[in-house]
């Protein structure tokens, strides 16, 4: 605690000493400390907190006194709870998680189905709705079928799927877009502002799988790809403040553009 | 008359390091490290699923880790495919990297590890460890702690740090005779725990030598997890 | 996961209409960047980059025996290791076809239009020549390996030196200045068709979306020639189809060959 004191006084000191300098950039110092405090990365094996009052989350460990970082990413501390929010890395299923997957294979009462985990999944014909023909299942779902669905259970040897629910059906039409799973909460954004922002401004319907498969569909195809492009940036920018604005701002702006060429390709005629 | 090294290197001191994390897109984690002129890439691909399904293990992942180095890596061209060396190279790793990892959390899922050599001047195998540390880091493995490597080596009596090829071939006249003079030892240390998961000699020395070795081993890690440590917390850009 | 059906379905709609999903032109290439000498110990070697598509190329000189039938020629070989490193569809063992196809597209590229001149590698006639081996490494797949693997290796073929000789043995480590004779450099150009529509240079899910593709190694000196075919993929090329396609691959080819040459400057 004396330590900190004297830490503080000295930087009063240097302030004095340099205070007009200091004014002007005052106000971006403190907006870059508050961004590194909440961007703060962590690599494995990093203590990331000190103290018995802190709770290890998602990420970490309790080594001791010591919470122990376990995984590389960011690291979030809101009041005692210490996690890390990973950056990349495969998708991490999940009981409970909507993910979109694709029809590898039907067997006798099922489909196997790629969600892009590190296990297969199955879904069996008791846990779809309705009437389904069991001599031909292909009907139902075919070979390289893209489905919503829901992760029922995980067990040691896989995933076992659901449809019982409202929303998971198979899909038709749109375009499938793949993103690092670590970036669907950005896509999606604080109770799904970024993705109603995409999606009023483009005109598609989308669906945001938690393994990161995202299914797009439009009115035409150059709509699906502004909310591809829109999904891209998100993706590759995810950290800065003010995302949601700056995505609507760029399917703004990106709208304008056809309609420029357009009136180009009118004046050639 | 105490040894001098070729490059002018102080006895703890590396040759230049590089580090960079996210260089193959298309992996799920992926990295470079480099002693010099020796360079490592390495991708990281999975926890994935893992096929024919008699290898599963349904306490844990597999950890598969493969080492070989481009053809033209070498002097005199390797020629392409796995050689007993790679073999065994590949199986130190992945010994120097499973404990690290948190495999019982991916049962009957395998990851691969793949590093490869893009140029060689000794100390490849702990070039390769560094990357794959990494990598391994950067594909959201969880890990305990990061596992870093560093040859030290014996020459004359001199104990030094991150051999070159021409060290390593270092050898004395005596009775007019050629003697090979240099022992080279590759460790690999955890950055947390310290604990060593690698140790391989090739040479002659006291357990005395070792005793200094391991010390000076310890101090060289503790600069390479900085390095790594920096190249990782880097990392801003997407992947996929 | 591999394309989903829906966006191979999309693919195809919107290059009925002359347009990509990247937004590029049918023909249009993503940024090329080649840089020389990335590994020292080869006597040449170069990364090329096609977008994020990346491969790394070496040339190694070796002094052997000519082969009895051609005692005056050097002998070139070429390799490609599709290692897993760049690609989750990569598996561990021995080249399988794709790997094994790229390299002899390419060993055909530089024999037939001879590029390398092999008579000039011969040392002592029916004794000793000089072999040329050319390898290639993908490090990231994101389509069009078999165009950026041969520019890889013809990069790495211009920045070549010759090793030092004593005798009948190569003194490794130890490089002349001497250049390795070249002739005019082939272009590898591969056509991808997607519907009815042919691209250059596809993305991985452009790649996973075209139905055949028409590789053609061409050069460019006094008179454009042709020294290479490959017709691969499920479906047939009608003569039309391939015909139109030779004369926009002159066309198209003279510009890589003017890029990657300014590039190599």
């Amino acid at each position: 605690m004396e330590k900190e004191e004297k830490k503080t006084k000295t930087k009063k000191i240097e302030k004095k000493e340099i205070k007009e300098e200091k004014e002007v950039e005052k106000k971006e110092v403190k907006k870059v400390e508050i961004e590194r405090k909440k961007r703060e990365m962590v690599v494995p094996g990093e203590v990331v907190a000190k103290g018995a009052e802190f709770l290890p989350s998602d990420g970490t460990r309790r080594e001791g006194e010591e919470v122990i970082a376990t995984r590389f990413g960011l690291l979030e501390k809101t009041d005692r709870l210490v996690k890390i929010i990973p950056l990349s890395g495969v998708y991490i299923p999940r009981v409970g998680n909507t993910v979109i997957g694709q029809v590898i294979d039907i067997t006798f009462n099922g489909w196997i189905i790629d969600v892009v985990a590190p296990n297969i999944a199955f879904l069996s014909v008791a846990e779809c709705a309705g009437y389904i023909n069991k001599k031909d299942l292909a009907e139902h779902f075919g070979f390289r079928d893209n489905i919503v669905t829901k992760i029922k259970s995980i067990k040691l040897k896989g995933i076992d799927l659901t449809m019982k629910e409202r929303g998971l059906r198979k899909l038709e039409g749109g375009i499938i877009v793949r993103i690092n799973p670590t970036r669907v909460p950005r896509v999606i954004g604080r109770a799904g502002s970024m993705v109603n922002t995409i999606k009023s401004e483009t005109g598609c319907s989308i669906t945001v799988g938690q393994n990161g498969v995202i299914w797009v569909k439009g009115k035409n195809p150059e709509d699906e790809l502004l909310a591809k492009k829109a999904i891209d940036l998100i993706v590759q920018k995810p950290f800065i403040e003010g995302l949601t604005e700056k995505v609507k701002e760029f399917l703004i702006e990106q709208k304008k553009k056809p309609k420029i060429k357009e009136k180009e390709k009118e004046k050639e005629k | 008359m105490a040894y001098k090294r070729p490059d002018g290197r102080n006895y703890d001191e590396t040759r230049k390091i590089e580090a960079k994390v996210g260089i193959i897109k298309r992996a799920d984690g992926s990295a470079m490290f480099s002693f010099g002129n020796s360079k490592a890439i390495v991708a990281v691909y999975g926890p994935r699923q893992l096929h024919p399904q008699h290898l599963q293990n349904p306490e844990k992942c597999l950890l598969r880790c493969y080492y070989d180095m481009m053809s033209f890596s070498v002097a005199e061209r390797k020629r392409p495919g796995p050689t007993r060396r790679s073999t065994e190279v590949s199986y130190v790793t992945s010994n120097a990297l499973k404990k690290v990892l948190k495999l019982e959390d991916f049962p009957n899922s395998v990851i691969d590890v793949y590093i490869l050599i893009v140029e060689a001047d000794a100390s490849t195998r702990c070039a390769g460890i560094n990357a794959a540390s990494m990598a391994l880091a950067h594909a959201g493995i969880p890990m305990k702690e990061l596992v870093s490597s560093i040859s030290i080596g014996k020459i004359g009596d001199a104990i030094v740090a991150d051999l070159t090829k021409e060290e390593e071939d270092y050898s004395i006249k005596k009775d007019g005779k050629e003697i090979k003079a240099a022992t080279d030892i590759p460790f690999a240390f955890q950055s947390r725990s310290g604990k060593i998961s690698l140790m391989q000699l090739d040479g002659k020395v006291s357990i005395d030598d070792l005793k200094r070795a391991i010390s000076l081993g310890k101090k060289m890690s503790k600069k390479i997890i900085e390095i790594q440590t920096q190249a990782l917390k880097k990392v801003k850009e997407d992947k996929k | 996961m591999d394309v989903s059906e829906l966006t191979r379905k999309r693919i195809e709609e919107l290059l009925k209409d002359g347009k990509r999903m990247d937004e590029r032109k049918p023909l249009e290439l993503r940024p090329l960047s080649i840089e020389l000498g990335v590994s020292k110990k080869a006597e040449g070697s170069a990364r090329v980059k096609f977008g994020d598509t990346e491969v790394i190329a070496g040339a190694k000189l070796n002094v052997i025996e000519p082969f009895t039938d051609t005692p005056d020629n050097g002998a070139l070989m070429v390799v490609a290791e599709f290692w897993p490193l760049a690609s989750e569809k990569f598996e561990m063992g021995p080249p399988d076809i794709q790997a094994i196809e790229l390299a002899r597209i390419i060993d055909r590229s530089i024999r037939e239009s001879e590029f390398i001149d092999l008579k000039k590698l011969c040392i002592k006639k029916g004794e000793l020549v000089w072999a040329v081996f050319l390898d290639i490494y993908p490090i990231n797949d994101a389509g069009n390996l078999i165009d950026a693997s041969a520019i890889a290796v013809m990069a790495a073929l211009q920045s070549a030196v010759f090793p030092s000789i004593k005798g009948d043995k190569v003194q490794y480590g130890e490089f002349t200045t001497k250049k390795v004779p070249l002739k005019d450099m082939p272009v590898v150009l591969t056509f991808y068709r997607i519907g009815k529509e042919f691209i250059l240079d596809p993305t991985t899910s452009e790649e996973e979306a075209s139905n055949s593709r028409l590789t053609i190694a061409m050069t460019f000196g006094k008179e454009p020639y042709i020294h290479a075919l490959q017709k691969a993929g499920d479906e047939p090329l009608s003569e039309e189809e391939i015909l139109k396609v030779l004369s926009t691959a002159l066309k198209e080819g003279k510009k890589i060959f003017e890029k990657i040459k300014s590039q190599l400057k």
